[in-house]
């Protein structure tokens, strides 16, 4: 086990140490960052002088060296647009943005986990068909043009939640579903292809013979098992919410990381946007991480393999 | 590939027929949009500002789908629109496809280091938040459609690369390809001439799924105004420019909104059948 862990935790930080260097090249395709961060309308000794100052007329390799330094002590640099310190800019943002991904998270599970047993108890019945069907139409509703159809009935409508803001739990209450919505179907098939798996398995017809009753099979027996791969699948899609935040943010006027994301890349403000982008990789790659060491410890097959 | 055995079955697939029928209209509409559309949809007209659609009680058959706040023809716009979301989601899956397969078939044929090198390129990938990068790029480079192509295309090659990397495996040591290299067939004719026409089917599927993903971040980007520009009639964009006329207009949002849920529907469901029909061992 101790070799598994630490093989991975080699892999995760060289994956790491590459997303850095794409968040910070991801800077550099604007052509000169000197006459971006100068602004519009400089003159060519200004926008010496930020190249100057920023080191940007130094080689490109010391640049990311010394930038990685800075950004490992805790320094992210000044955000260009607000005038102030990134980084707290950065994580004062991240508790909105990490509720809202948990929370669309246990969304999607809580209706998922249950159309997925029921849908693999009751396999090809109308129920299982039902579900599959929500399923595929769910996936094809652009996650904004749904959230925007929530808003038509919940708070034009009906008049029961904001438009958009953050100052409340009722705030996240759209937002939560229309980031939610989209990943169960993926948790659903995941659930529904286990459970029939497992329910098939010599150990559920023992538990069967032995009388257990039926509720006992399938919620201690059988969905214990099943769930195995779910832990996977939602460190992989909590890594998606985070990201297509972004999108779900922005139109509700939500005050988290998405929608800084949005207003830093729409103002070019470079250091918060490079630093978004490095922050939510690196949370993936920790969550993957986490995710495959759950997985060892509860699958003595995988560290083995 | 398309044997008469699977050809049958995949014609059999309700689920494939629904879906590739409804993908076949889409396709007529926006390879004949010049043609079949009523109007220009870039003609502005100041006097009909707004029109609402048919169904309305005072919508008019000049504008079966009513007109935009510019006076533009809403149906011209909308099939016009489905020539980019298509062309989007062809160029993507082709250029994604043709880095992924590389990838993943060379991966898959030689492991080892080769193996190594393509699975960390994927994981880092992976870590990569999709949407944000996209955005940061096009907002850098300066929103187009063909950046938008290019830039999703260097982006979405993970599944082609992770799914071409298994089926390259499997396929490597069967039979037929150890008798194409016992015959001194050289490397490129090994995997050109007997791994990839076997691995045809599992590519196909992919292709259709990135496809559908692709179409939907295009409409994602210029929803939030950083992917094709206006006045191209990119079903995101109408979307995104009807959002301020949510309140007296719905169907504005509600037309394109549709339009875009109805092609990722008939993608999706053409690619599920293909699955089932084509790899049935595979079925999840």
């Amino acid at each position: 086990m101790a070799a598994y862990i630490l093989k991975r935790l080699g892999l995760a930080l060289l994956v790491a140490l590459a997303v850095s260097i794409i968040a910070f090249g991801l800077l550099r395709l604007s052509g000169d960052p000197a006459i971006a961060l100068a602004g519009e309308g400089a003159s060519s000794e200004d926008i010496e002088l930020v190249r100057k100052t920023y080191g940007f007329d130094r080689p490109l390799p010391v640049q990311y060296v010394d930038w990685l330094g800075r950004t490992l002590r805790g320094d992210l640099g000044e955000s260009i647009y607000f005038k102030t310190a990134a980084g707290p800019l950065i994580v004062s943002k991240l508790g909105t943005t990490l509720i809202l991904g948990i929370a669309s998270l246990a969304f999607a599970l809580l209706i998922s986990i249950p159309l997925g047993v029921m849908a693999a108890i009751w396999r090809n019945s109308l129920i299982d068909r039902l579900c599959l069907a929500t399923a595929v139409i769910g996936q094809a509703l652009p996650n904004f043009f749904f959230a925007l159809l929530l808003i038509m009935l919940f708070a034009i409508g009906l008049r029961w939640l904001p438009v958009s803001g953050s100052g409340t739990w009722l705030h996240f209450v759209m937002p939560t579903i229309a980031l939610g919505y989209y990943i169960a179907p993926a948790f659903m098939r995941l659930i529904r292809a286990g459970m029939i798996e497992v329910l098939e398995s010599d150990y559920i017809r023992t538990a069967r013979a032995k009388g257990l009753p039926a509720r006992s099979v399938i919620f201690k027996h059988a969905l214990r098992n099943a769930v195995v791969p779910v832990v996977a699948l939602a460190a992989v899609q909590l890594g998606f919410l985070l990201g297509g935040s972004v999108v779900i943010e922005t139109l509700f006027a939500l005050d988290g990381l998405g929608y800084l994301a949005y207003q830093s890349i729409n103002t070019k403000d470079f250091p918060v946007m490079q630093n978004i982008v490095l922050l939510l990789s690196v949370i993936y790659v920790v969550l993957t991480l986490a995710a495959d060491i759950a997985n060892a410890w509860l699958d003595p097959r995988i560290r083995i393999a | 590939m398309l044997e008469g055995v699977r050809l049958k079955r995949l014609l059999a697939n309700k689920a494939f027929v629904v879906g590739a029928g409804l993908l076949l209209l889409i396709v007529a509409v926006a390879l004949l949009a010049p043609w079949l559309s009523p109007h220009d949809p870039y003609q502005q007209n100041l006097q009909a500002r707004t029109l609402v659609p048919i169904w309305h009680e005072a919508g008019t058959w000049a504008h079966p789908l009513g007109t935009d706040p510019l006076g533009r023809d809403y149906l011209s716009r909308l099939m016009h629109g489905a020539r980019i979301s298509l062309l989007i989601g062809v160029s993507v899956a082709l250029l994604s496809g043709l880095i992924g397969t590389t990838m993943g078939m060379l991966a898959g044929y030689f492991g080892g280091r080769i193996d190594m090198l393509v699975s960390f390129a994927v994981t880092t990938r992976l870590a990569l938040p999709v949407i944000l990068v996209a955005l940061a790029t096009v907002a850098l480079i300066g929103g187009s459609l063909w950046v938008v192509i290019l830039v999703l295309g260097l982006l979405k090659w993970d599944r082609f690369a992770v799914v071409m990397r298994s089926a390259t495996q499997q396929v490597r040591s069967l039979d037929y390809v150890a008798a194409a290299q016992a015959n001194g067939a050289s490397t490129a004719r090994v995997i050109f001439g007997e791994i990839l026409p076997n691995v045809l089917p599992q590519l196909i599927v992919v292709a259709t799924l990135e496809a559908a993903s692709a179409i939907l971040l295009e409409a994602a980007l210029s929803f939030l105004g950083l992917g094709v520009q206006p006045p191209l009639p990119s079903w995101g964009l109408m979307i995104s420019e009807a959002k301020s006329y949510m309140f007296f207009s719905f169907w504005l949002i509600a037309i394109p909104g549709t339009a875009l849920a109805l092609l990722i529907f008939a993608i999706n469901l053409a690619g599920d059948g293909l699955r089932d029909a084509l790899a049935p061992e595979g079925r999840a």
